[in-house]
């Protein structure tokens, strides 16, 4: 038995086309899933996930060797958030005749994070480098490990965070949004962005060309928010 | 043709992202530069939307697996978070969703009042 998986493992790892091949394979699984069955754990980006690290490791597989051909995944985020411009552009006028609401209310969702940050730390005595870590969860990768670096926090562990935060969202936004009787499309769209930045986003698509545009757009207004706010935060416990 | 060349307009946004990027010290990704050049190309009708729309559209759609490798890449880092678990937890599901609920709410009340200005 053991012999059989270290072959087929061995194999597995040598094959330039696996990580790809694995990574769409699990991830249609879980599209089959989700509309298949109606269970809301069954998304997509959450099933994918689970059946490839269930995969790598049974055929105990190192992560390095799954990389080598998913990262050319990776390589397409750029150009896809690159196009979230296009429903952001179909959708402008009706943006633009809102944009008083969409900035009053991305402002109150970085203060509500940022406060809710805050008062976890004080329950839980977080130390400063963990408070400000957090502070950051809510907003695109790349913004986010630029700005827990400035206020002195953990890159890796606010990476972990806010890939978790935004598959959180993209996985239980929807129902939420739904439980709390948030039904304008435009005001679900902003709330997604707001809280769980691409990749609620990449779910907020899938709802409707009007919630995937302005959640897109919120993700742009609630990084620059969040870089000029996060330091007034951060000094507040020192 | 006709996904060769958008997808060459939307590869040659990024690539002018990466080197805005470069070019201004802010903690800001190539992609947010790329989604706003390539909005304003659109809006001053550099860029038609005919010539990136199809492959614009694929990508979007495809998006959701594309977080599906790094997020597998987190495997190793998991254990970062032991030191503050708990918390953590809390604050990656109840913390994003009351960000999101109160976005949201306040949003939708302020559209309402707007509507009733209107009026």
């Amino acid at each position: 038995m053991d012999a059989w998986r270290e072959t087929v493992g061995d194999a597995l790892s040598a094959n330039v086309y696996f990580g790809a091949v694995a990574s769409i394979f699990c991830y249609g699984i879980g599209v089959y899933l989700q509309k298949r069955y109606r269970f809301i754990l069954f998304n997509p980006i959450l099933i994918g996930i689970i059946l490839v690290v269930v995969l790598l490791k049974v055929f105990r597989i190192d992560f390095a060797s799954y990389d080598e051909g998913a990262s050319h995944l990776n390589y397409l985020l750029t150009p896809a958030t690159v196009a979230l411009a296009i429903p952001l552009y179909k959708q402008f006028e009706a943006l633009k005749k809102n944009w008083k609401v969409t900035l009053a209310s991305i402002c109150v969702g970085v203060l509500a994070n940022c406060a809710v940050v805050y008062i976890t730390a004080k329950l839980f005595d977080l130390e400063r480098v963990y408070y400000v870590t957090c502070l950051t969860k809510s907003i695109t990768t790349a913004i986010g490990m630029g700005v827990t670096e400035e206020l002195g926090g953990d890159v890796t562990i606010a990476v972990v965070m806010i890939i978790l935060s935004g598959i959180c969202g993209a996985v239980f936004g929807e129902k939420t949004l739904k439980l709390f009787h948030v039904t304008d499309p435009m005001a679900q769209g902003l709330a997604i962005g707001t809280a769980s930045h691409a990749i609620g986003t990449s779910k907020a698509l899938e709802m409707g060309e009007t919630v995937g545009a302005s959640s897109g757009l919120a993700i742009v207004v609630t990084g620059v928010l969040t870089v000029v706010l996060a330091p007034f935060f951060a000094g507040l416990i020192g | 043709m006709k996904y060769l060349r958008q997808i060459g307009v939307i590869l040659l946004v990024s690539f002018i992202a990466e080197l805005v990027r470069l070019l201004i010290p802010a903690p800001i990704p190539a992609s947010i530069y790329g989604l706003i050049i390539l909005f304003l190309c659109l809006q001053f009708r550099i860029v038609k939307l005919e010539s990136i729309e199809e492959t614009g559209n694929f990508l979007l759609a495809i998006m959701p697996l594309l977080f599906v490798p790094p997020t597998v890449g987190l495997i190793d880092k998991w254990q970062s978070l032991r030191s503050i678990a708990a918390p953590a937890v809390l604050l990656i599901i109840f913390g994003t969703l009351a960000t999101m609920v109160a976005t949201g709410a306040a949003a939708q009340f302020f559209l309402r009042r707007q509507d009733r200005g209107n009026r």
